[in-house]
């Protein structure tokens, strides 16, 4: 892996800014935007490397849409477009963030933006509703019905009636995956 | 130290939650709200809904908001540096090691058994925005609006920030 130095700048800091305003419904929604950038209109990657660099990106945790862009950012204009690239996707909205709760927090003492906060909790319920139904749904296709709500069972007991740091009962697992003998399944995809 | 507590807070959840930005919510809440207590979960509840209503991703929008309530702008550096840095710099550094790694069944065994367990801690977040909504807007609210958003969001397949506008509209109107 090297830095070929083959885009400007300027270039790559337009693209993620693109890819980062219209990247809405978070991460996963955001990758065709980003090879639409990289590999249709730039051609800074083949479409062979893109898919490489996404599959590699997914054995890692944390968001893929940043790091997308800065690995992506970084091999076509090392360190420097690493740093713009991740920067022009997610400063932009970050400052909106803060911009926008911050006169909301001031004023939560006014009754009708207290409803406004009140009313918007159903609307994140069904949306959290709706992950965890997804989540459970994608587990199921893999693990089966059982074995997913046992699992799911087993880890609400560990961290909600024991008390267990979520980080340490997903840490246990992620090391039995590693290192538990050779599979009899082989995952799906 | 609040700051070392802030990358700690966002360090763990994103380098434990595989699957993604969403993934990461519950194990964010876990840390801010439950450990810390920064926010409520009405603020946690109010900061997802601004966060999934504007564009680009879940993740670093939380941190960066987060991180600055907490203790300014150099909070907010510091929440978003734990977020992006970890795995990026794994990415960029073991490039080799996981590119002849990315299709092992262990590998991929890492993310489908973590599934259930993020799944069971976003039924649990997902329960705890609906008590948390009967203890302020009210049963009845909280079921209206719930069933409004789900059949605009599942059926019509709205846009997230047209159904969050809806409900400003509609808690400025009713439940001031």
């Amino acid at each position: 892996m090297k830095a070929s130095g083959k885009a400007p700048l300027g270039a790559l800091f337009w693209a993620f800014t693109r890819i980062g305003l219209l990247g809405f419904g978070g991460g996963p929604a955001m990758i065709p935007l980003v090879r639409q950038e990289i590999v249709k209109r730039h051609a800074w990657l083949s479409d062979e490397e893109f898919a490489d660099i996404l599959a590699i990106g997914n054995t890692l945790p944390g968001p893929i849409a940043t790091k997308m862009p800065g690995y992506i950012g970084y091999r076509v204009a090392g360190t420097l477009g690493c740093i713009i690239a991740v920067g022009a996707v997610i400063i932009p909205m970050i400052v909106a963030m803060i911009a926008l709760l911050t006169v909301f927090s001031r004023y939560r003492d006014v009754a009708w933006i207290r409803g406004m906060g009140q009313a918007v909790v159903p609307v994140v319920m069904v949306m959290m509703g709706q992950l965890a139904w997804d989540f459970l749904d994608k587990s199921k296709l893999v693990l089966g019905w059982l074995v997913s709500l046992t699992m799911a069972a087993a880890a609400g007991v560990l961290i909600y009636l024991l008390g267990v740091h979520p980080g340490l009962v997903i840490g246990g697992i992620l090391a039995a995956a590693l290192l538990r003998p050779m599979p009899r399944k082989a995952g799906a995809s | 130290m609040i700051y070392w507590e802030l990358f700690l807070a966002f360090f763990i959840p994103n380098i434990i939650g595989y699957g993604g930005g969403p993934a990461i919510i519950p194990l964010i809440e876990a840390e801010v709200v439950g450990r810390y207590g920064w926010m409520n979960a009405q603020q946690f509840a109010e900061t997802l809904a601004l966060g999934n209503a504007l564009p680009s991703p879940i993740a670093t929008k939380m941190a960066g908001y987060v991180g600055y309530d907490v203790a300014g702008i150099s909070g907010a550096m510091v929440a978003v540096l734990a977020t992006v840095a970890p795995s990026l710099l794994l990415m960029l550094c073991a490039l080799g090691l996981l590119h002849r790694h990315r299709n092992s069944p262990r590998v991929q065994c890492m993310s489908q058994w973590v599934r259930p367990v993020i799944a069971m801690m976003m039924a649990w977040l997902t329960w705890s925005f609906f008590s948390e909504g009967i203890n302020n807007a009210g049963l009845l609210h909280t079921l209206l609006i719930g069933a409004v958003a789900a059949v605009a969001l599942l059926r019509f397949r709205a846009h997230p920030a047209f159904v969050v506008l809806g409900a400003l509209v509609y808690g400025g109107v009713f439940l001031g």
